[in-house]
């Protein structure tokens, strides 16, 4: 399904699996990610996966576009991947505090809050790609009821833990940053910690996660926070 | 942070603008969401190490406009500043202008003032010693939006102190002649969203000069000219970003992906600015005036191997 391969100015290949977002593109993008890395090949210095493509950085004093881009193509996509894809729980608090586009939401969807919640929680989102900021998932399809716009105007500082949700795609903030997904709670967990060098982000492409609603004593008790 | 008893340290008087730790920066690190970092001009932090007799990936003092004031307290060592900078040395009270691209001695009690970056952005402070540092992902540099690398991913701050593990034996001062080549057009490479655009807006593009905009920084610079129009999509699916990428959001104004960047963004791809001029563009002040031209990939990939080449002729001479 990878189906061109073009260059991203001197030093990249744009991989295109398509304009499609789903799950089986997405996985094919995340087979390449895979067997590339595993692979090894000499001059790639960088792999961004995301919905269906697939951006390869290489070191230009290394090798270039025609070489990199011969050994994608001849690339055997068939070995079996010894990958473990986790299911992550993450628990989220909507406290008033946390839930910053609590009204926004309820006016742009037309539902109650109650509403809202009820079609976000208890169900498994596929992770397709992390990135932005350090760590951060890019989770999917929400309930086609709970689909909006970003803000028109980006918030300059979303707080950390901050858990958004934007057309079909939810976020978790996993530091401040600027951005305009509409927030609707907050989770006590460390989505990316640094000090764990190998393996910082507890959200993985491929990944399924499941959003548990906890209340405020419980965000409050957590070890995490 | 580790605590080390050391003689040799400096004393950040001043802290500078925006003064950090940098080496070559962190690779493979996009797919979970860190870019590169690393220094911005690489030829400077090449020669920096050079002049000092450092290993070519050692860790130097990246500064941007106004750079720190130091003091020295410790044992006789080398230091060189490249870019094009102007600084001050102040020995036993007496203060001399300081040349770039020259290897100093420093003695117990000296000061290094780093006034300014002259039409320029960012410079470049090396030590001949090994700086006590943290190391993140094999890099010590500091990325202060995700707090990722040495001083807990901050710059350096007034106040502060640098200190110093083992001082090279080596204290021969050194010299390069460098002239920096006058720039006269950034040269892109088409992007993967080229078409997104109207025939006027790609004129627009590759014909008139655009304003480097004030909000520019290590994670990217915008531009500011005539507006480039969107016929397609303002908007893209989110997908992966490289160093260079020129992206043009809703309000037509082109914004340049440098070392800090996001990995991912979805904007459309109006061009890439080539390997080649990327140590050029990254010290485009503020107000300059950018011309974009564009070449084929076969182009941008010789005139790399060139601009390689004569920067090892330069390592070669010092």
């Amino acid at each position: 399904m990878l189906k061109n391969i073009s260059n991203l100015g001197d030093a990249a290949l744009y991989c295109d699996f398509g304009i499609q977002v789903n799950k089986a593109t997405n996985l094919e993008v995340i087979k390449y990610f895979n067997t590339i890395r595993e692979k090894k090949i000499k001059g790639i210095n960088n792999l961004t996966p995301s919905y269906n493509k697939l951006i390869i950085s290489f070191d230009l004093r290394v090798t270039n576009f025609s070489e990199i881009k011969n050994k994608i193509e001849n690339l055997d996509t068939t070995i079996e991947q010894n990958k473990n894809n986790k299911k992550i729980e993450v628990p989220v608090c909507c406290d008033e505090n946390f839930a910053l586009d609590k009204s926004r939401l309820e006016k742009k969807l037309n539902l109650s809050y109650q509403q809202i919640l009820t079609k976000f929680f208890n169900k498994e989102y596929f992770c397709y790609m992390t990135g932005f900021i350090a760590g951060m998932p890019f989770l999917g399809d929400i309930d086609e009821n709970l689909r909006t716009q970003r803000l028109e105007t980006p918030r300059v500082k979303v707080p950390q833990g901050s858990v958004g949700i934007t057309e079909q795609f939810a976020n978790i903030y996993t530091f401040d940053s600027p951005g305009g997904w509409n927030i609707i709670g907050n989770t006590p967990l460390k989505v990316f910690d640094d000090s764990k060098e190998r393996d910082p982000n507890l959200i993985n492409p491929g990944d399924t996660v499941i959003f548990k609603k906890i209340s405020l004593q419980e965000y409050e008790g957590s070890n995490d926070k | 942070m580790r605590v080390v008893m050391t003689s040799n340290y400096f004393e950040i008087l001043r802290g500078g603008i925006n003064t950090t730790f940098q080496d070559k920066g962190r690779e493979n690190l996009y797919h979970i969401g860190i870019p590169f970092s690393g220094v911005m001009d690489n030829r400077n932090f090449l020669l920096a190490n050079k002049l000092v007799g450092n290993d070519l990936n050692a860790p130097v003092i990246e500064f941007a406009y106004q750079g720190p004031h130091l003091r020295y307290t410790g044992d006789q060592l080398n230091f060189v500043i490249t870019g094009d900078v102007i600084f001050k040395i102040k020995k036993k009270g007496i203060e001399i202008d300081g040349d770039c691209y020259q290897s100093y001695h420093l003695e117990n009690g000296d000061e290094i003032n780093i006034i300014s970056t002259n039409k320029s952005v960012y410079g470049y402070f090396a030590i001949g010693s090994e700086i006590d540092l943290n190391f993140q992902w094999n890099s010590c540099s500091i990325n202060t939006k995700a707090n990722i690398g040495s001083n807990n991913g901050k710059k350096l701050d007034t106040g502060q102190k640098i200190n110093l593990l083992k001082i090279n034996s080596d204290k021969t001062l050194k010299k390069v002649n460098y002239i920096k080549s006058k720039i006269e057009n950034i040269r892109v490479i088409k992007g993967t969203n080229f078409d997104y655009f109207s025939e006027e807006g790609k004129k627009i593009f590759f014909e008139k000069e655009f304003v480097v905009s004030k909000l520019s920084d290590r994670m990217g610079m915008r531009l500011e000219g005539s507006k480039i129009e969107n016929i397609i999509n303002t908007n893209i699916k989110s997908e992966g970003l490289v160093k260079g990428v020129i992206q043009v959001p809703a309000d037509g104004n082109p914004i340049i992906m440098l070392s800090d960047h996001g990995t991912v963004g979805g904007y459309p791809k109006i061009g890439v600015v080539v390997s080649v001029d990327y140590d050029r563009l990254v010290q485009l002040a503020p107000g300059s005036k950018v011309k974009f031209k564009e070449i084929e990939l076969s182009d941008a990939e010789t005139l790399f191997k060139l601009y390689e080449m004569e920067t090892e002729n330069l390592l070669n001479q010092i």
